[in-house]
């Protein structure tokens, strides 16, 4: 059990409020890290493995399902290190490893910095993973191009390593992107069939992207 | 009514609020007294009401991947804010 001071989240009914650029440049800080100036080891980043975990719960909750179909081959077409079935690309760039906007509060409460917390899953490895599910989120309409665009601005601008300083940052992000999706499809898919529901927009939404990610049939380079 | 001209029946149009007959032999244009001036008067209205140019996007489009929403890109859902009631998706694992 860990103990946190209590900080102000960012308000679940206005996430265009969200601070975009603070994500953005605490993500660039984070990745900026040495992590040999760090006092201990750190564990490899878990986020291809919580991906994996979440095909796995997928599998056991609604097997058979078209749903499930498409999530399948949108997932067998990531390169092996996004389903944490190879080791990562790099592991020189301390990560996050499960990025959303529940891990970024103001602290002192109610207008101190934002800060990002939630270490569960942080370690060494891909830090465009980090970038991935925001990535996500703008590929499938889940927020705007504005959004987007000033949270990339802000990690650019802050240095962060894990995408080209300039121009189309896909070539980086494409993999953990569509790792991310198929982790989110999956993890709806998986909780709708638990509670007997029919999916909501947002699952819907990810679910409709694996299929395009399915169509597209070619395996990812990276 | 029959057109004055060739005798086939006119058919009523209603044009920005202007009453026109119109026959549907010769199709020539039947206007009551007044239209002519109503018509000059919505079109010296429509000429100043040129849009005006673009301005110019705070942002240039962002590059999207292949696989992304067919909205994404030039098609629409720029600039502010999100789906409304996909919020809960953007603050879970």
């Amino acid at each position: 059990m860990t103990l946190w001071p209590y900080g102000r989240p960012v308000s679940p009914d206005r996430p265009e409020d969200a601070p975009w650029e603070a994500a953005g440049h605490l993500l660039a800080r984070l990745h900026r890290l040495r992590p040999a100036g760090l006092p201990g080891p750190l564990p490899v980043m878990r986020g291809p493995a919580k991906a994996a975990r979440a095909v796995a719960r997928l599998l056991a909750a609604a097997p058979g399902t078209p749903a499930a179909a498409v999530i399948l081959r949108a997932w067998a077409g990531l390169p092996a290190w996004a389903r944490d079935e190879a080791p990562m690309p790099r592991t020189d760039i301390v990560c996050h490893g499960d990025m959303h906007l529940g891990q970024l509060v103001r602290y002192p409460a109610p207008d101190g910095p934002w800060l990002l917390i939630d270490v569960d899953d942080l370690g060494v490895g891909e830090p465009a993973w980090d970038l991935a599910r925001p990535a996500a989120w703008y590929a499938t309409g889940l927020v705007g191009e504005a959004e987007w665009s000033r949270f990339l601005a802000a990690y650019r601008a802050a240095g962060g390593p894990a995408v080209r300083p300039g121009g189309d940052p896909w070539p980086e992000l494409d993999a953990p992107a569509r790792a991310l999706t198929v982790q989110s499809a999956a993890t709806g898919v998986a909780k709708a069939a638990a509670a007997g529901r029919e999916l909501d927009g947002a699952e819907e939404a990810m679910v409709d992207a694996c299929a395009r990610i399915a169509r597209l049939g070619v395996p990812v380079v990276g | 009514m029959q057109c004055p001209k060739c005798h086939a029946p006119m058919h009523t149009y209603n044009r920005s609020g202007v009453q026109i007959e119109q026959c549907s032999g010769c199709r020539g244009i039947f206007l009551d007294y007044g239209e002519l001036e109503a018509l000059t008067r919505l079109e010296s209205q429509w000429t100043q009401a040129a849009p005006p140019p673009a301005a110019p996007q705070a942002y240039p489009a962002a590059p999207a991947p292949a696989w992304g929403a067919p909205h994404q890109g030039h098609h629409g859902h720029h600039g502010h804010g999100h789906r409304r009631g996909f919020g809960h998706l953007l603050f879970s694992s």
